[in-house]
């Protein structure tokens, strides 16, 4: 894979958060009983940064819980490798809660369907809400997200890749294509010329 | 990532990179244990069956909850109530078993190799639940993670496993176990009690306990049985808690924050005394609730994926 354009920088990933922020207040009209729930691994950084937000705007401290949702997959034993499982910690009750999951591309929606069955394991929430930074399109699910950052059309063999400070050193959202096989190439070549 | 080989038969053959996936693992299993509604889909539709020829509670009981935490359909045979009283061999309760097309069997018999003969004839995964004096690896990987959640670490840590060493499954895999890890091991028990050579073990070998449990970080005392006095080995129970049994005053004399550990069942008074059993150093609780977690990342890594194409 190799990249073919890139849709976020750093800044765009932090206004994209504050009206996310912004949006979650509005909706929930403040923040009592809201709780973020981070998916996996950028997720949880994403949740994190949008508590950040409600308390600079609100000056209320909304509590942030880490979801892993491996064991709740619908491709387990069919993927070749088994994928590596985290833990969740989600250090309060989600009953009654009004629980934003947040994660960071929302693509087929299984990961989502994987994440609710989770949640609802661990308790009954008043209501689901999802937060997504970006939204690719091409759902296989009837699942939607309530608050995104950016709709972003994308091809089957493309990838969307999101990369955050914490955990690779920079803020960019990345579109990713496959490496032109080698007669594509050749024909890109021979057009040039 | 997923184990390379199909079953689990022992530490000895168990890489160490695979040992720190399946603690990795059990740590992600362990919080389920706290939760609500004690369950999670990742097994779901698979069946995994306890085939136990000795008797055993910890063991069969942790896998049974194990499965089906992870929502596997889970069938225990306890072989005096099976045909093998009629006189079935291993092999075609095995062929048998197959038949019926479970994913997982584990097992736990008075012969050494005998998960072998039954992996080689069956396609499901085998895990060895103990077999004779051979290995009980299942058993070396909740200690390794109990051992790992109390310290942080693993490499550098010093054990002494005082016991029945000649005819202990549960020693010979923490050995193996261990070594790999990087960690110092002492073994001590009787001369009648230690395997011949064995210093070719790898550990350090003693007959005093004093010695053994100078400066170590963890004391795994093992059980004494009533059949070593009877062939002769031991004099009497009581001679042996004299020398061996880890007292109050002996444990005065280890090392600040030393943990004791026991697989169980305990002899209480006879290897270990039951104060220090249920005193502050003891972590052999944390043990049986560690093997709930540890079996759960077995049970989900040998079931997940396909195994590495054969070399």
């Amino acid at each position: 894979m190799r990249e073919k354009t890139q849709i976020l920088d750093g800044p765009g990933i932090s206004r994209a958060l504050t009206r996310i922020a912004h949006e979650v207040l509005e909706r929930n009209k403040g923040t009592d009983g809201v709780v973020l729930v981070g998916l996996r691994s950028r997720g949880i950084e994403l949740a994190r940064r949008l508590s950040r937000n409600i308390k600079e705007i609100e000056g209320v401290e909304v509590p942030v819980g880490a979801l892993d949702v491996t064991l709740y997959r619908d491709d387990l034993g069919k993927v070749g490798v088994q994928p590596v499982v985290r833990k969740t910690e989600i250090p309060f009750t989600v009953d009654q809660k009004k629980v934003v999951l947040v994660d960071d591309v929302l693509y087929t929606g299984r990961t989502i369907r994987a994440a609710m069955d989770s949640l609802m394991d661990l308790g009954r929430p008043r209501l689901i809400q999802l937060a997504v930074l970006v939204d690719r399109g091409h759902r296989e699910l009837p699942v939607r997200a309530d608050y995104v950052g950016k709709n972003v059309p994308t091809s089957q063999q493309e990838q969307v890749q999101v990369l955050l400070e914490e955990e690779d050193g920079v803020d960019r959202v990345v579109i990713l294509e496959p490496e032109p096989s080698a007669s594509a190439r050749r024909a890109a070549e021979g057009q040039e010329r | 990532m997923a184990l390379k080989q199909k079953d689990l038969l022992t530490i000895r053959a168990l890489p160490a990179e695979e040992i720190t996936l399946i603690l990795d693992t059990a740590e992600s299993m362990k919080e389920i244990a706290s939760r609500d509604i004690k369950k999670v889909p990742a097994l779901r539709g698979k069946t995994v069956i306890n085939l136990f020829y000795e008797a055993s509670t910890r063991t069969r009981t942790s896998f049974e909850i194990a499965g089906k935490w992870l929502s596997a359909d889970v069938i225990n045979i306890s072989t005096p109530a099976s045909s093998v009283a009629k006189g079935e061999s291993l092999l075609d309760t095995g062929r048998t078993l197959q038949a019926m097309h479970p994913d997982v069997v584990v097992i736990r018999h008075a012969a050494a190799g005998a998960p072998q003969i039954l992996a080689e004839a069956m396609s499901a995964s085998v895990i060895n639940a103990g077999d004779g004096a051979h290995e009980h690896p299942t058993q070396a990987l909740l200690d390794l993670f109990t051992i790992r959640e109390r310290f942080g670490r693993l490499s550098g840590l010093k054990a002494a496993i005082v016991g029945d060493i000649a005819h202990s499954r549960v020693a010979r895999s923490n050995l193996h176990g261990m070594r790999k890890v990087g960690m110092e091991v002492r073994l001590c028990a009787p001369a009648t009690l230690l395997p011949r050579h064995a210093e070719a073990l790898g550990a350090a070998v003693t007959t005093k306990m004093e010695e053994a449990i100078r400066d170590v970080d963890i004391i795994m005392m093992l059980r004494i049985q009533q059949e070593r006095m009877e062939s002769g080995l031991l004099p009497s129970l009581r001679e042996y808690s004299r020398l061996f049994g880890l007292t109050v005053e002996r444990l005065k004399r280890a090392k600040e924050g030393v943990l004791i550990m026991h697989p169980g069942p305990m002899n209480r008074g006879v290897e270990i005394a039951p104060e220090v059993a249920d005193g502050p150093y003891s972590i052999i609780l944390d043990q049986v609730t560690n093997g709930v977690a540890v079996r759960m990342a077995l049970l989900f890594l040998l079931t997940g994926g396909q195994p590495a194409a054969a070399a």
